[in-house]
């Protein structure tokens, strides 16, 4: 912590000496301004820049745990790319993600105009809608793979007692399409939260005159939202989009503790597959190519992202 | 309001909503719910495919807790994940406050680009370095330790948090801070006396953030440790709990539980900064 200048007089220090022109240095808006920056940078710079070249090093080299290997060029690259559970990964990725999205979209501005009312036991509600994004990830995917049990699943208990399905019903985790409705279902069940209450606080910058303009012009409630309050939540729209995309697209928590990756691969994304190949497999080469091909997307969202923001 | 409405209307339109919130509710509520069922459950009836599911006929039992505490390190994992969790959030809050305010306020060359290099490690998902980080957590030579967890853990806290922080620090009238300059403080003591005071909602909101990230981190943990007594307590419960393919269902689900519980005692006390800095973080952007 810095001395004031009236202290070091009154302890009988000279105002001039080499101290005083240290402060006087670092009294600098751009001095004070960079030192303060210097730890932050510092820490991304050795654990984020750093690994990111690592990442790409290893992608171009035979490298496996306990053993450097030598560079090899491209030959990870056109392995991966040859590989059927890679093809299959990258088609799980984009269904995934397209899937999961489109549904936290469309559900996530149906709660947040819902919330936007004013509703009594509001706060509470509020309360429950973020629970799911609040409690850990990993855990509350227990209870799911629970409630997806091969055997004593309560999904289908309920269904069949309920005559929609015949018994035994679906073995939810364990054929392909069923696993991934269910990767699918975890995720939005999760990722709903951040939407909702993201496209509230848009909804809430939304003029009321605006709403009640065109209602006074006879423009009825559907009208008034496609017309009116969507046009209006487009930024915010767009951001949490962008923001969601990439955090779907990168998910590794709900598909490692429900599926692996299986059954047969058919839930892999880039992170779990990279998991499996890179540090269970120890093939950290192959590995990290399969998670940089997460780079490219990151990329395209980092762009609009920054667009929009420059925009502001 | 400027339309009036009839008092009928106003109580329909809260049905409607209720009506439509009410089945998301359930949604979101029941994995909970049947968490809880299932970890006061006798496996007796647990694995009666005859039984309802949906409650309990053959009495609570506490066993499937006495398990965490007599045969799995559970005690050992909330402790880890508590050092964790505070470790890294004091560092990466410090960190964040002065490069927030540093990007926030203070002119030089560079401070854009700075603030761009911050904003897009924001975007970048840690399953994008998992591998390449568990090397360097090697040669640290912090491999299977916690301290490899407090390390890393900064890197998606510190831009989150700087990011956040940039929003509120913005806020603040410049002409407070050029009052204290002109009163003889130095820049520090502007900082720490007269922004940081202004900044603490903002703060306590990194705070909770970062300490909520940290315990409910799951990859980082689950790739650098590999040690029983070294887990945090989501990695433990989740990997120690299965094993092979049996599944310790009850004491899966206490265990899910209790360690959810401190997240969710912060969560009921500070739910409006959560509110805050989720919308802050993506919108304020």
């Amino acid at each position: 912590m810095a001395v004031g200048p009236r202290v070091l007089e009154a302890a009988g220090l000279p105002g001039s000496g080499r101290l005083a022109r240290l402060r006087e240095w670092w009294e600098q808006e751009h001095i004070f301004g960079y030192g303060l920056i210097v730890p932050a940078v510092v820490l991304l710079a050795v654990l984020v820049a750093f690994p990111f070249g690592m990442a790409i090093y290893f992608s171009l080299s035979d490298y496996w745990v306990g053993s450097p290997g030598e560079f090899v060029g491209l030959a990870n690259y056109r392995e991966i790319l040859g590989n059927e559970t890679f093809r299959q990964t990258v088609q799980n990725s984009f269904v995934f993600t397209g899937i999961a999205l489109t549904f936290k979209i469309v559900l996530g501005v149906w709660l947040a105009m819902l919330l936007a009312r004013r509703l009594p036991l509001k706060r509470v509600i509020r309360g429950i809608v973020l629970l799911p994004f609040v409690i850990p990830t990993a855990l509350s995917t227990l209870a799911w793979l629970w409630m997806f049990d091969s055997l004593y699943s309560v999904v289908n208990w309920t269904a069949i007692r309920l005559h929609l399905i015949s018994p035994p019903g679906p073995n939810w985790l364990g054929q392909p399409a069923y696993a991934m409705a269910a990767v699918i279902v975890v995720n939005v069940w999760r990722g709903l939260p951040f939407f909702a209450i993201t496209v509230l606080a848009g909804l809430m910058a939304v003029p009321r005159e605006f709403l009640e303009a065109a209602e006074v012009d006879g423009a009825g409630s559907w009208r008034r939202f496609w017309h009116v309050t969507l046009p209006l939540l487009k930024p915010v729209l767009a951001v949490v989009i962008l923001f969601s995309t990439i955090f779907t697209f990168g998910d590794f928590n709900i598909v490692q503790v429900l599926t692996r990756g299986g059954p047969i691969n058919t839930t892999h994304l880039f992170a779990t597959l990279a998991y499996q190949v890179g540090l269970q497999g120890g093939n950290l080469g192959q590995g990290a190519a399969i998670s940089l091909f997460i780079f490219p997307l990151l990329a395209v969202v980092v762009f609009f992202q920054l667009r929009y923001i420059r925009k502001e | 309001m400027a339309v009036a409405r009839s008092r009928a209307a106003r109580i329909r339109s809260n049905v409607f909503a209720y009506a439509n919130l009410a089945p998301y509710l359930l949604f979101v509520l029941f994995p909970f719910y049947f968490m809880v069922v299932t970890s006061f459950k006798s496996n007796a009836e647990l694995y009666n495919l005859k039984s309802i599911p949906f409650w309990i006929q053959t009495g609570a039992i506490l066993d499937h807790y006495a398990l965490l505490f007599q045969k799995t390190d559970f005690v050992t994992w909330m402790k880890n994940s508590l050092l964790v969790a505070v470790v890294a959030t004091t560092v990466s809050v410090v960190i964040s406050i002065l490069a927030g305010y540093s990007l926030a306020r203070l002119r030089y060359r560079g401070a854009g680009s700075f603030g761009t290099a911050v904003f897009v490690t924001y975007l970048v998902p840690p399953t994008l370095l998992f591998l390449p980080l568990s090397q360097v957590v090697v040669w640290l030579g912090l491999a299977d330790s916690v301290l490899a967890l407090m390390v890393t853990y900064p890197t998606f806290l510190v831009p989150f948090c700087t990011w956040l922080l940039m929003g509120y620090f913005r806020t603040i009238p410049r002409e407070v801070e050029e009052c204290a300059l002109v009163d003889g403080a130095t820049r520090m003591q502007t900082l720490w006396r007269v922004v940081l005071p202004m900044a603490l909602p903002g703060i306590i909101c990194a705070v909770l953030f970062s300490f909520t990230l940290c315990w409910n981190e799951y990859t980082y943990a689950l790739t650098f440790i590999s040690q029983s007594a070294n887990k945090t307590a989501v990695v433990g419960v989740t990997a120690d709990l299965i094993r092979g393919d049996i599944y310790f269902w009850g004491s899966l689900m206490a265990g899910a539980i209790l360690a959810s519980i401190p997240i969710v005692i912060i969560y009921v006390f500070f739910l409006d900064y959560y509110v805050s800095g989720l919308t802050a973080g993506a919108v304020k952007g």
